[in-house]
């Protein structure tokens, strides 16, 4: 993946709308190819009773080869459709500075249930991005987490996902 | 007049003080929703249906179709006072909105907005009240080939009307079909695509693909512009609203043309952005003072929110007689009448008699509940965006999780709720249309399970598709909506030959 003619300005650096579009598109291509895969192992034909499994997921996993194919075709070939940059590295920080937290939430969510979980990821997302005082982070994580909990397993009975701490409290 | 009677029998089934309550609720929800970045009109009905289960169900989609209303119109007012569109289709509604909140015509803009989209969602409930029934009556007669026809229509239209180039709305689409199609195949008892894992097995859920898609995409694209929300401040009073409305009439012919190209888009799926866009282009080109559009004519947002809304609301007259529907919203208000058990299509007007009546009773009281409502709650409205983008992101990131995992209790759905979350930010960065993506998702099954009935009949013979008028009728309809992009091409093609004729040959 290189930058594919940024080189000379140090601005926009960054990974290219050309590799972004290539590798959709050979993923696009590649989950194609599994549909059609899967749908030749169950039986793509006709058997006595009617059409098998296959029989539909197989053309719809050819059109999805056939459009990423295109796509592919388009962006080697067709200089003007894929001009500029995608994300630049400084946006990428950026962006992955939302996903990575949200991913680690999402995986927290496991040990100690939601309600703890989204207090903390609040709270180090305000400090983190937002630069705010504490006295402004701790009643806002606070608040949102108890708001919800009354909301789901009190009003409307809805069980979230709870951890230790809720079991000390009788959840 | 059999529908007016059935109206007014929807009346009663919608005016229950409780149904109120659920309709006030659902607006204010709406507008939140609709003002929030990261939750629109389709992902936040997504998190709510889950509440609403134990609701009974007219109540329930009372309450859902009116945060469907209040986000239309939630839209309007980032767009107008922050120029942040906070919904795609109020993108067209920034052009003059935003030049007026800044010339210090901010009430006078927001009035003009909202009345728009209450005057151009009046005319769509009326065109479904008296359109729905007869095209109900008239599908009752359909099969299942007519019915593939009509998805095929559906799924065509998208190519050949939507914004982005074929090969990526193509690749979009086949990617829902292929996601609907995983887990257990209902007809032969068959496992697809799990590959031996036993999670798969109930396949992806579309509330879990649009929570994903358009809630956390869209944090992480908003994240990457760096949001600062830079507002003029609004107020409006009884005389601003007075004021604003003595000047409307006059536009009148924008306002019907935007209503007619929204009501065409909504019902074929189309969609409410383009309708805005192109009611907002006509209306310029047809208008005395086009040249003036951009500098914050009242023209201007006319033409954008009464083509919105007017599609928005039209969009629920295909779901509710055909069961297709027209836009990732009302597929997922369709998601939850299947929930509930109720089947959309044309018996629906025959066997759920009150609940159809009372969801369209139900589109008059929510529209003028919502007008008064926004009217009167604008400045609260303009102060939560006045709230840091830094608590607001984590925020929507847990009512997203929130909402992915109440869809099935299951905690792999939240982590593929930000796999959805990539691949939305992915797509929508390279043009890759989403919501063809997830009406195949919803409507996958339905596709294949009439393609299937209607192999069955005709014993693997493809040319039952255009074996009677009717059915030939829409397929032929679907090929010209499928080649629409290249027909106009090539027409174009031929009018600039023949100038070619006349006047020297241009140099390629």
């Amino acid at each position: 993946m290189s930058d594919n003619g940024h080189h000379e300005s140090g601005v926009h650096r960054g990974v290219s709308v050309k590799t972004m579009e290539i590798v959709v598109a050979l993923l696009t291509l590649a989950l194609g190819l599994v549909v059609i895969y899967d749908s030749r192992r169950v039986g793509a034909g006709w058997a006595e009773d009617g059409p098998q499994a296959g029989y539909f997921p197989f053309y719809i996993g050819v059109i999805l080869c056939i459009a990423s194919v295109w796509t592919l075709w388009r962006t080697l070939f067709s200089g003007k459709a894929a001009a500029g940059v995608f994300v630049s590295h400084k946006k990428l920080r950026l962006v992955l500075s939302v996903f990575i937290p949200s991913l680690i939430y999402v995986a927290a969510i496991w040990f100690i249930g939601i309600y703890v979980a989204s207090a903390v990821f609040i709270g180090v997302f305000m400090y983190w991005h937002g630069r705010f005082a504490w006295t402004r982070i701790v009643p806002v994580s606070l608040s949102v987490p108890i708001a919800m909990f009354l909301l789901f397993e009190v009003w409307f009975l809805v069980p979230l996902p709870k951890g230790p701490l809720e079991a000390l409290i009788g959840y | 007049m059999e529908e007016f009677s059935s109206l007014m029998q929807g009346f009663s089934v919608a005016l229950t003080y409780q149904n109120l309550m659920f309709m006030f609720i659902g607006i204010l929800l709406g507008v939140l929703i609709g003002v929030l970045p990261g939750l629109g009109g389709a992902n936040g009905v997504a998190i709510l249906l889950p509440l609403t289960f134990t609701m009974p169900p007219t109540s329930a989609i009372i309450m859902l179709s009116c945060i469907y209303w209040g986000a239309l119109f939630g839209g309007a007012i980032t767009s107008i006072l922050f120029n942040i569109p906070g919904e795609p289709w109020s993108v067209a509604t920034t052009f003059d909105g935003h030049p007026m909140a800044k010339s210090g015509r901010a009430g006078e803009a927001l009035t003009t907005a909202f009345t728009s989209s209450f005057v151009g969602a009046l005319i769509a409930v009326i065109v479904i009240t008296f359109l729905a029934p007869l095209v109900a009556k008239f599908s009752l007669q359909f099969g299942p080939p007519e019915f593939f026809a009509v998805q095929l229509l559906t799924f065509c239209s998208f190519v050949g009307l939507g914004k982005g180039h074929p090969a990526k709305t193509i690749a979009a689409m086949m990617l829902g079909f292929a996601l609907a199609a995983v887990g257990l195949d209902t007809v032969t008892g068959t496992l697809r695509m799990t590959f031996g894992t036993a999670e798969l097995l109930r396949g992806f859920d579309f509330l879990i693909a649009v929570i994903g898609l358009f809630g956390i995409g869209e944090i992480l694209l908003t994240m990457e512009e760096g949001l600062a929300f830079k507002g003029v401040h609004a107020r409006i009073n009884p005389r601003v609203v007075w004021h604003t409305w003595k000047q409307l009439p006059k536009y009148w012919m924008t306002a019907l043309r935007g209503t007619l190209i929204g009501c065409w888009m909504g019902i074929t799926p189309g969609g409410a952005t383009p309708a805005s866009f192109m009611s907002y282009g006509i209306a310029k080109r047809f208008s005395k003072t086009g040249e003036k559009f951009g500098t914050g004519e009242m023209e201007g947002v006319v033409a954008p929110e009464t083509a919105a809304h007017a599609a928005g609301t039209s969009a629920l007259l295909p779901m509710l007689t055909l069961g297709i529907p027209g836009s990732p919203t009302a597929a997922v208000l369709l998601g939850g009448l299947l929930i509930w058990g109720l089947q959309p299509g044309p018996l629906l007007f025959v066997e759920q008699k009150d609940f159809v009546w009372g969801l369209i009773a139900s589109m008059y009281l929510g529209n003028i509940v919502g007008l008064l409502i926004v009217l009167t709650t604008v400045p609260w409205w303009a102060a939560i965006l006045r709230v840091p983008f830094s608590i607001i992101a984590p925020i929507i990131v847990v009512i997203c999780a929130i909402g992915a995992y109440t869809v099935h209790n299951a905690m792999l759905d939240v982590a593929l709720m930000l796999l959805f979350g990539v691949v939305g930010y992915l797509f929508k960065k390279l043009d890759y249309p989403l919501a063809p993506l997830v009406l195949a998702l919803v409507l996958g099954d339905m596709a294949e399970s009439s393609f299937r009935q209607s192999m069955l009949l005709s014993r693997g013979e493809v040319s039952i598709f255009w074996s009677n008028g009717l059915v030939g009728s829409i397929c032929a309809l679907a090929m010209l909506m499928l080649f629409w992009p290249v027909i106009t091409k090539m027409l174009a093609r031929l009018r600039r030959g023949n100038n070619d004729l006349d006047e020297a040959r241009p140099v390629e």
